[in-house]
């Protein structure tokens, strides 16, 4: 291992700038005599647009204009796409309702846009939304799955009957129902996965400019996947040619998902800014943030576990509803069918599967991937499902799900539910993490926390899940509308340096660093010479950006196959160089060599010679040394671990504190592991606010009733212990860095270890279930029914 | 926010002098609750008169029984008073834990209690601790000064100055915070003194209250046990989705009883 290479903690390069203020997010950007834009969002959750009255707006100081979806109408703007087909079980495909940037004539979830007010300061356009005159017709609103499904509920859109975007099923049926006919025991679980709003820590925010004398449009906006959005709203939206549209998505503080989608606002300004002949920027207040950024999750699911008389897993059957929100967000759809049921073999050898899933709409947020996406939904209900059944049948939870895991030798592993996992280790991760939790005298700990008064309970969580989304042959027969391959350009300059081009988005996760280490360990150049560029259309070849953990397995592979086109070209030059035959040629250490020899060329020389030909095959050998690598993966990679969560419950409050959190995870070959534990910690304290403090709550006629940091609860670092973590590596067999993912397995793996760590505290109260957030009045509630 | 004047004062004549002269006017104190609620433009004053830095309102010093502290005083700076700690160490372990250090650093006793946010924990320590709230015009018992949610009998050009406490012989705060917003669902403060028990509770109702059913169980036999059974109504407290009444009701009892145990 070199000083920076692979494996090295190295620091942060971009950490400089971005810890003394000096980053350049989307709002620090201005352009020469930009507007300012406020969206004017319903405050109804459902309701028939009568009129709009702008024109008392429209003479307050300092308002350049009133933008409705009349005008958008009029001037032919499209409404943003979805980009998952999904087919239900009767062949047809899903509903797939208009979603208009602004809508003209209804509403469907506070916080829908209703009108774009531009003008010369942003105070001046928050202070003339004021004066917007909008005549509602209040519509029945359902906002709960519940509520949406029930009988004769009223319709969020009146094409989908029930509400119902889609039926979809994959397993199966029939295999499955066999296997719950030779059962010995059946366990069931009905399961919320409790809904919650993303927070990054910036804001959303975009800026729209045209240029009328070249006809080109730029779009600075806070995204995960700048090239995603350029064809979304290139080809889809607007109708712009890509070599016409430019989108910039420079530092960006956090998404966690919710800025991989293609956002109302983005449309807006990019019309706006045509329409009006200026610049025009907006950026999200807070408040703001919570009414339109997508919110994650939101499931009711029952599921059902076919046991033999010695505890092995026989077969599954899940039911799940699925809360889409009024409009499908650009992945909104695949979210909850194929990243969620395609996840139900877990670790386990379950040789039947059957999950049925409906997505359904509701007058609220549009919901789309959070961190995890599908997969910490899929966990959460087998985890919970299989810890319930160690109760019912008697057979320690960690036992029956010893009985259960893959072993090493049944790889590849054959999934009933499509996936086919490449390679893993889970009995020993197990082991080892049992052992770094110190579970052996974990009854030692609840004999002495029950002195105390209070109740200590251990829980389990034996996870995996599927990242480097994705085969684009796979995903594009379960209907991706497109492909989920990568691109890497690496540039290596005249005297050796390197410029390396993602098509991967960093916001938060240290690209920088992580793909300047992958490239200083294969080419031998230091680490300060290798710049790596991302986020611009107009510097990067192509891209897909960055979610489902896919930046290093995917991207940082593309990187890698660049660099060994660079290699094999650098050989050609260096053999003519060293007038020696191709073959002969070695590249090791930063060197070309002649082999058996200690004749060499430095890969600056070659670099050189590449560039300013004095001495070079010009004939034979195009100079340059410049070259791009699309990589398309081969199969997802599986990240996977064994999370152990220790609580002490106190019972007269219901307050859980969380004593101890142990992971051991297997995430493939580690580039940085600072970096690494960085994303561990994050992950973890996202699935610990899942499985204790978050939760998006609508009333009945569908407002937010947790719309701020006073009723959201956000996790802080005082609500966290020292995380203990480890790793059990095996290397992914299918991609040349031999890596899996890192930055969702936090938040996948520990929810059901904490919930399974409070029902294990609990148990001696009778309580077999507690839903998340296990809040002190939940858990409180808990406790005083099982007294009752 | 809309824009507004900041008319900062020589002295606490010329505070009052500018809220009398300007209409909408309104004292700044800190402004941990006022500029988050003008920010979602829920107020709008034209002038803000800040006076937390005012020499007229800064000071602590005990007097004779009493405990006075000056309405410009910091939570912070009351959480690390020696002389709040040797008279009264429960309430300077109140301010010291309320919000965060940003908050402590910028929140002043004088803007809590004219504010007077039900779910505040400064309004628990006056009725605990029979506090005589000072402003520039009078001196009013804490129980005749605090009303329901939001409200006092604070005056449109009146400003308090100085809140005095009374030291009692032992006194314990019990706080449940919201773990969103880490105000008080509940908090309980007892204090025995001069004969008497006094218990008063903040966040669970419409604004701070006491409870005289737990006074007289503690008159009666100043020990934690002494509250079981002791009814609390939840029929009057709040409800919302972080805490229903009736956990509410129950929080009471054990905050108070963990009150009782802290008081020794």
């Amino acid at each position: 291992m070199s000083e920076n290479g692979i494996g090295a903690a190295v620091l942060r390069k971009e950490d400089d700038r971005l810890l003394t203020g000096r980053g350049q997010f989307t709002d620090d950007i201005n352009r020469p005599g930009q507007a300012y834009m406020h969206i004017l969002r319903s405050p109804l959750a459902h309701a028939r647009i009568v009129s709009i009255d702008a024109s008392a707006a429209e003479e307050a100081p300092g308002v350049v204009a009133v933008l409705t979806g009349r005008e958008m109408a009029d001037d032919g703007v499209g409404g943003l796409p979805c980009g998952w087909l999904i087919t239900s079980k009767d062949g047809s495909p899903m509903v797939e309702p208009p979603h208009p940037a602004l809508p003209a004539d209804r509403v469907r979830h506070v916080g829908d846009q209703v009108a774009a007010v531009i003008a010369e300061t942003r105070e001046a356009a928050r202070a003339a939304a004021a004066l917007v005159d909008v005549e509602y017709e209040e519509l029945p609103a359902v906002a709960t799955l519940a509520s949406a499904t029930g009988d004769g509920a009223p319709l969020v859109w009146d094409d989908a009957p029930g509400n119902i975007c889609y039926d979809w099923e994959v397993g199966d049926a029939e295999a499955t129902e066999a296997a719950f006919r030779g059962a010995d025991q059946v366990v069931s679980i009905d399961v919320v996965n409790n809904r919650l709003i993303p927070n990054a820590i910036e804001p959303r925010a975009a800026i729209g400019e045209y240029d009328s004398r070249t006809g080109d449009h730029t779009l600075f906006t806070t995204s995960q996947n700048p090239h995603l959005i350029r064809l979304l709203l290139g080809a889809f939206v607007m109708g712009i040619p890509e070599s016409k549209l430019r989108i910039v998505a420079p530092d960006v503080g956090g998404g966690f998902g919710s800025k991989i989608h293609h956002y109302a606002e983005e449309v807006i300004v990019t019309w706006a800014a045509k329409r009006l002949g200026r610049p025009v920027k907006w950026t999200a207040e807070r408040s703001e943030s919570f009414v339109s950024d997508r919110h994650g999750r939101d499931h009711l699911s029952h599921a059902e576990l076919a046991l033999d008389s010695e505890g092995r897993f026989l077969g599954l059957r899940v039911t799940t509803a699925a809360n889409l929100g009024a409009y499908l967000s650009t992945f909104s759809t695949c979210v909850p069918t194929y990243l969620y049921g395609i996840l139900f073999a877990g670790p386990y050898t379950t040789p039947a599967i059957y999950v049925e899933v409906k997505g359904v709409f509701s007058n609220t947020v549009p919901v789309d991937a959070l961190r995890g996406a599908g997969r910490p939904e899929a966990t959460f209900l087998l985890e919970r499902l299989v810890d319930k059944a160690a109760r019912e049948t008697g057979i320690d939870p960690i036992e029956l799900r010893r009985k259960n895991l893959i072993r090493p030798d049944q790889f590849p592993y054959q999934t009933p539910v499509a996936l086919q996992y490449d390679v893993g280790d889970y009995q020993a991760t197990l082991d080892l993490a049992l052992d770094k939790a110190g579970a052996d005298s974990f009854e030692e700990r609840r004999a002495e926390a029950r002195s105390r008064g209070r109740l200590r309970g251990l829980g389990v969580s034996t996870f995996l899940e599927a990242c480097g989304i994705a085969p684009s042959a796979v995903v594009g027969s379960l209907g991706c509308r497109a492909g989920l391959y990568e691109s890497g350009q690496v540039r290596v300059h005249p005297t050796g340096s390197v410029t390396v081009y993602t098509g991967s988005h960093s916001h938060g996760q240290g690209h920088e660093t992580t793909f300047a280490q992958i490239v200083s360990d294969e080419l031998g150049v230091p680490i300060d010479q290798v710049e790596v560029v991302h986020g611009d259309t107009q510097q990067i070849p192509f891209g897909m950006g960055t979610y489902g953990s896919r930046s290093l397995a995917v991207g940082g592979a593309a990187i890698y196959n660049a660099m060994q086109k660079v290699i094999d070209k650098g050989k050609r030059i260096a053999a003519h160089l060293l007038e020696a035959s191709e073959a002969d040629i070695k590249f090791e250490n930063g060197s070309f060599t002649v082999a058996g020899t200690d004749r060499a060329k430095s890969f600056g020389e070659v670099a050189l010679a590449a560039y300013v030909p004095h001495d070079y095959p010009i004939e034979e050998l195009e100079p340059g040394l410049d070259e791009t690598a699309f990589y398309d993966p081969k199969n997802f990679t599986f990240p996977a671990g064994t999370h152990i969560v220790e609580v002490e419950i106190d019972p007269e409050t219901g307050t859980v504190e969380l004593v101890q959190v142990t992971g051991v995870d297997d995430l493939g070959r580690i580039i940085n592991p600072m970096i690494v534990a960085g994303q561990l910690h994050g992950g973890l304290a996202h699935g610990i606010g899942q499985a204790l403090l978050e939760e998006c709550l609508y009333d009945e006629n569908g407002q937010l009733l947790t719309g701020t940091y006073l009723n959201y609860t956000m996790p802080r670092a005082a609500d966290l212990p020292n995380f203990e973590l480890g790793h059990n590596t095996t290397l992914c067999t299918h991609n040349p860095l031999g890596v899996k993912g890192v930055g969702e397995v936090g938040s996948i793996g520990v929810c059901p270890a904490v919930i399974n760590a409070v029902v294990d505290a609990l148990a001696e109260h009778g309580v077999t279930h507690i839903d998340m957030p296990a809040t002190p009045e939940r858990v409180w509630r808990a406790i005083q029914s099982s007294q009752a | 926010m809309q824009d507004f004047t900041f008319r900062r004062p020589e002295s606490l004549a010329d505070a009052v002098e500018a809220l009398r002269s300007v209409p909408g006017g309104k004292l700044l104190a800190g402004g941990q609750s006022l500029i988050p609620v003008m920010k979602l433009d829920l107020a709008a004053p034209g002038t803000l008169v800040p006076v937390s830095g005012l020499e007229e309102l800064r000071g602590i010093r005990v007097e004779g029984s009493e405990l006075v502290i000056g309405a410009g005083m910091t939570h912070r700076e009351v959480g690390e008073s020696e002389e709040v700690a040797g008279a009264i160490p429960a309430l300077a372990a109140l301010a010291g834990a309320i919000g965060d250090p940003q908050v402590r650093n910028r929140g002043t006793l004088g803007g809590s209690v004219a504010h007077n946010d039900p779910a505040a924990d400064y309004p628990a320590a006056l009725l605990a601790l029979d506090a005589t709230v000072v402003t520039d015009q009078r001196e009013v018992s804490a129980a005749d000064f605090l009303g329901s949610m939001f409200e006092t009998a604070l005056g449109d050009d009146e400003v308090i100055t100085a809140v005095r406490f009374a030291v009692p012989d032992a006194a314990a705060y019990a706080k449940f915070p919201n773990p969103a917003s880490k105000y008080a669902i509940v908090g309980v403060m007892v204090a025995r003194g001069a004969g008497r028990v006094r218990v008063a509770v903040t966040g669970a109702g419409a604004g701070a209250f006491r409870h005289e059913g737990m006074e007289r169980a503690l008159e009666a036999d100043f020990s934690a046990s002494s509250l079981d059974g002791v009814p609390v109504d939840a029929g009057e407290l709040l409800s919302d989705p972080q805490a229903s009444a009736d956990y509410r009701a129950h929080l009471v009892g054990v905050m108070a009883r963990r009150a009782v145990e802290a008081c020794g």
